[in-house]
């Protein structure tokens, strides 16, 4: 139902758009004008494409998300970095010593950090289940709030509300490399068996990551941040790559209907590579697309 | 309620930040810009729980002596003593400012020179021919490298160089570039519409 009203929304905006940039005759020329008029000041004309796209993905999640709800079977890739959160919590078991999570730089609103907070759950949760102790400095104090709330919230589902400990989960300092000198302090000091760097890194990432594989930790590290993955990629042992972070909490939790939604990320993508081709092609044959497009 | 509130909420403010991108409409400019009034409120609520939070951290290490207890106490000595002297002599004179400008600035920039030393130690790891993929990397590495330099200029290798960062370079990353756009609006659609709910435990 919800998918047929957001498909019923798509066609109402290109009926807009079409209307907007279609050639009036004379007569009517005023009439359009008013129409145009009415519409810009609701709606920003020249971020249409960018709200076709977001309905278009809208309807695909909303489909693939009711495709799921109905019991299909959805096939989702391996992620060799999520496989190993299992090892990574259980090798820490096995040593007696800490987890250590860093949630990344962003605030809250990022949605890095967001896709952080929802993977730190999921970790707090087989945390929790091992009896292991999870430290996590934060450089941002909602992050932190945010943060407490979560691992308390895994802690409680698994049984065990006592390991909770709000002064694991600490605030350290707003400064970059504050923050960075707080986290590897942390890792010289405590010896954490396993690190977690997930969400968006900026230059500290390989002074963390560094100073984490001296201390012979196992890493698994995730971001969104193109220019920071190749020091990840070349000092953690595990490195969750662009859109993976966005998909873990669904591939560690499991549930069918976030396994449906990744599967609507994954059709969205084999559209825009479709586009991208028939572009080129049309492009090399020396159409311009633009003059196409009107 | 305790559950649904949450995502309720969530949806409001969700898609009032959606619908304001793509609207210039006053009344909803308007409303954007008190959430942003307000996170302001709430980023410096929760500084406070920050400051106190870092407190506790380490005088509970203090207190328990526990290992490298004394970089503790430098720590809550540091918070007490910038507060006092911002609230005695004004942030803009006195201690605050040259605390500022001769202990913690060169200390930021001691911690970011560290990175020349990360760089290498991590390259050496990475640049060790022990396959065809490492051998690959140490070549387009080291072809990057010299065309970046006088030398590798006048051995023409800055044209390799070049194309290497223009074609397959830039191909991959726009590549991850797009999945990571994809990756955020399927996060924000699933949150506001209450889909993904992990942040709030599992049961919600």
């Amino acid at each position: 139902m919800m998918a047929r009203s957001v498909l019923a929304a798509i066609l109402l905006l290109l009926a807009l758009s079409v209307t907007a940039g279609a050639q009036a005759p004379e007569g009517s020329a005023a009439l359009t004008e008013e129409s145009l008029s009415w519409l810009s000041s609701w709606f920003r004309t020249d971020r249409f494409p960018a709200a076709l796209a977001t309905l278009t993905f809208g309807v695909l999640l909303l489909y693939f998300v009711h495709h799921a709800r109905a019991g299909r079977d959805l096939y989702i890739r391996r992620i060799a970095g999520l496989e190993a959160v299992d090892e990574a919590v259980g090798r820490a078991t096995e040593m007696g010593r800490p987890i250590l999570y860093s949630p990344g730089l962003d605030p809250m609103e990022e949605v890095a950090t967001v896709a952080s907070v929802n993977i730190l759950g999921q970790v707090a949760r087989k945390a929790g289940e091992y009896e292991t102790r999870l430290i996590m400095p934060n450089r941002d104090p909602i992050v932190m709030t945010v943060s407490q709330e979560v691992v308390k919230e895994a802690y409680t589902e698994v049984g065990r509300p006592d390991l909770f400990d709000p002064n694991d989960i600490y605030y350290t300092t707003q400064s970059q490399f504050g923050y960075a000198a707080a986290v590897c302090g942390t890792m010289m000091r405590e010896k954490p068996a396993t690190n977690f760097f997930i969400g968006h890194f900026y230059a500290e990432s390989l002074i963390l990551a560094e100073t984490g594989n001296a201390t012979g930790a196992i890493q698994i590290a995730g971001t969104d941040s193109d220019s920071q993955l190749p020091f990840f990629i070349c000092a953690c042992d595990y490195t969750l790559i662009g859109e993976e972070l966005y998909a873990g909490s669904v591939y560690l939790s499991r549930e069918p209907l976030l396994l449906g939604a990744l599967k609507g990320q994954d059709i969205a993508k084999v559209i825009i590579l479709a586009i991208l081709v028939v572009g080129s092609v049309l492009t090399m044959l020396g159409l311009d697309l633009r003059s196409l497009l009107g | 309620m305790k559950k649904t509130g949450p995502v309720v909420l969530g949806f409001i403010v969700g898609m009032l930040m959606l619908i304001q991108y793509f609207t210039p409409n006053a009344w909803v400019e308007a409303r954007y810009n008190n959430v942003l009034d307000w996170k302001q409120v709430v980023f410096g609520i929760t500084l406070i729980l920050g400051v106190i939070s870092l407190f506790l951290y380490h005088w509970r290490k203090i207190e328990r002596k526990e290992k490298g207890w004394g970089y503790s106490v430098i720590t809550v000595g540091g918070l007490i003593f910038m507060i006092a002297v911002a609230i005695i002599f004004t942030p803009e004179r006195g201690p605050y400012p040259w605390m500022f400008d001769y202990v913690q600035a060169p200390m930021q920039s001691t911690m970011f020179a560290l990175l020349a030393f990360y760089v290498a130690s991590a390259s050496y790891r990475a640049f060790r021919a022990r396959g065809f993929h490492a051998a690959l990397l140490l070549t387009a590495g080291v072809i990057v490298m010299m065309g970046r330099v006088p030398l590798g200029e006048q051995m023409g290798l800055h044209h390799i160089s070049s194309w290497i960062l223009d074609y397959p370079n830039l191909a991959a990353k726009r590549g991850i570039m797009i999945g990571v756009g994809l990756g955020m609006t399927a996060t924000a659609i699933k949150i506001i519409l209450g889909i993904e709910r992990t942040y709030l435990g599992k049961g919600a």
